[in-house]
């Protein structure tokens, strides 16, 4: 008698030999997921990301902390709890309508920007054009340079009568106003930009006999374009930083005169929101711009 | 001796906030096609400046300069010019760069698809092909001066000036450019101007070695006839004794007979 017996079980356990026969090498350990390459790097990027942001963080909480004092020895001003409340609060319906003087906060953001938009977009077509004139031909820039010097330094706000005056009306006088104040940076970074130029790029152009287009679209315009976003940023900046003090003034629709509305309701939790809202929406476009420059950049 | 390039009484003076300068004075010189001129001497001499009359870039105050007869006014493509620093336009690719050139010399009369074959031609030649899709800021050094040098080329100018091509390279790249540079040469048979500073150089390229006079009004001192037979071979040459002969005749007239001027205090 054979000493294996052939039944329906063991026969099984034979046809499956190659699977459950134990195998001589040991299974190599499957490595746990933090030893392998992508593992490895994603634990690396995520102690570089602590690494920057433990410091902003930090920042962040001791400002807040400092805020939460001053709030609790000085009963009018709201701690960071209470405006995080009313902010939420305010955030949760930004859109509605009621009237003329009660807005949500999303339509006088929106306004702003939409002022901001126009007068900045204006110095734009403006500044641009007329930097790269001062900065090709002498005679200009030394012809408009004494006037650019005297208007320049001027208070955005100073315009603002002269706006009144001349459009009779508050909108346009408030986009004239960003007009003026923020055409200044792009016209004499654009200057500077196509003064700037290296002469070895000019040289290029004249030992190849360029075409006046060429020279303008293939060395000129890229040459100056990352000195026209410096300006077109700093600009920007401004444009955002005078709209408030603008709006304050002029009424209407707008974070500005909503900062103004509020003060006249001691709503001062809402004043500390738009603090922050202005300057997380500066933030925004300089950041934004920023990101463009940088692909223009090609040092 | 066919003339192909000439400079008669060429003279420059510029225009200063302290008064006149003379920087170069009585400049004689004829180019035959095909040869391969070095000017050479010490910093502020002109050498640079003559150059950049040749490419049109200045006007010589007085005297004349002729390429194939015909008086240089202003620059153009049919003398093509690679800059000491490269002067690539950095926004543009290998390929873009040296494209801009080739459209403006050859975009009247040849297809896009003919430009475009003599751009990679050109690239091809001074062993750029691979990198013809890259911005001037991705590649190295070396490889920047050669993208200048195939836009030079591919204008296929009636004379290709070079101004120090190889001095912001180290020593290395150098050599290996300048072996390259031989090659080109050769094979397409440019008249060549080259402004050096570096005797080796000088020696190992050209058919004649222009030696220039410390300024102001600095003029041609010497020149110096490179007898050395073609094709020639940087290793051979250093047992050439005839080559350390040449080397020092410059090395004299630079350092014995036109001393570097002492620093004006």
């Amino acid at each position: 008698m054979s000493a294996i017996t052939l039944n329906d079980n063991n026969l099984k356990q034979i046809m499956s030999a190659p699977e459950t026969m134990p195998s001589v090498a040991a299974p190599p350990r499957r490595t746990p997921y933090f030893e392998t390459e992508s593992g490895k790097r994603l634990t690396e990027a995520a102690a570089s990301f602590l690494k920057q942001a433990i410091p902003p963080i930090l920042g962040m909480l001791l400002f807040a902390a400092l805020w939460a004092v001053i709030a609790n020895s000085n009963k009018s001003i709201p701690g960071p709890m209470e405006t995080w409340t009313s902010a939420v609060q305010l955030f949760s319906d930004p859109f509605y309508d009621k009237g003329p003087n009660d807005k949500g906060i999303g339509w006088n953001i929106l306004n702003s920007l939409y002022r901001v938009g126009l007068g900045f977009g204006a110095a734009a077509i403006v500044g641009i054009p007329l930097g790269f004139m001062l900065g090709r031909f002498e005679f200009l820039s030394r012809m408009l340079s004494p006037i650019i010097s005297i208007l320049r330094p001027v208070s955005p706000l100073a315009w603002l009568p002269i706006g009144l005056l001349v459009l009779q009306k508050a909108e346009p006088a408030s986009i004239w106003v960003i007009f003026i104040s923020s055409i200044w940076p792009m016209v004499l970074n654009t200057a500077a930009g196509v003064q700037r130029i290296p002469q070895d790029y000019m040289n290029v152009a004249r030992v190849l006999n360029l075409s006046e287009f060429k020279v303008f679209t293939k060395i000129l315009f890229p040459a100056v374009l990352p000195y026209v976003l410096t300006g077109v940023r700093l600009s920007i900046g401004v444009a955002w930083l005078v709209i408030v003090a603008a709006e304050m003034l002029t009424g209407g629709v707008g974070i500005g005169f909503w900062v103004w509305d509020e003060w006249n309701n001691l709503n001062v939790a809402h004043i500390i929101i738009a603090i922050f809202v202005v300057g997380i929406v500066g933030l925004l476009l300089e950041q934004g711009l920023m990101l463009i420059a940088k692909r223009f950049n090609y040092d | 001796m066919e003339k192909y390039l000439q400079i008669e009484n060429a003279s420059m003076v510029f225009n200063t906030k302290k008064g006149k300068f003379t920087a170069l004075t009585d400049i004689n010189l004829n180019v035959q096609q095909g040869e391969f001129i070095a000017l050479i001497g010490h910093s502020g001499c002109g050498k640079s400046t003559l150059l950049n009359m040749v490419a049109g870039l200045l006007d010589a105050t007085d005297g004349v300069l002729l390429l194939g007869n015909k008086e240089i006014r202003g620059p153009g493509p049919e003398r093509g010019v690679v800059f000491q620093n490269h002067s690539l336009l950095p926004w543009l690719t290998a390929f873009e760069n040296v494209y801009l050139a080739v459209e403006k010399v050859f975009g009247n009369s040849e297809s896009k698809t003919q430009l475009k074959a003599r751009t990679r031609k050109v690239l091809e030649l001074v062993g750029l092909t691979h990198a013809a899709s890259k911005l001037p800021g991705e590649i190295s050094g070396g490889m920047k001066q050669r993208v200048g040098i195939a836009r030079a080329l591919a204008m296929e100018p009636k004379v290709l000036l070079l101004d120090e091509p190889f001095g912001a390279l180290d020593a290395l790249t150098r050599a290996h450019l300048q072996d390259e540079l031989m090659k080109i040469v050769a094979a397409t048979k440019s008249t060549v101007l080259m402004v050096t500073h570096d005797v080796d150089e000088a020696v190992l390229l050209s058919d004649r070695i222009v030696m220039m006079t410390n300024g102001p009004s600095a003029t041609i001192g010497e020149i110096l006839e490179v007898d050395l037979p073609r094709p020639r071979e940087r290793l051979q040459l250093a047992h050439e004794p005839r080559y350390h002969e040449l080397r020092s005749n410059v090395l004299e007239f630079l350092y014995s007979r036109q001393m570097r001027p002492k620093e004006a205090a």
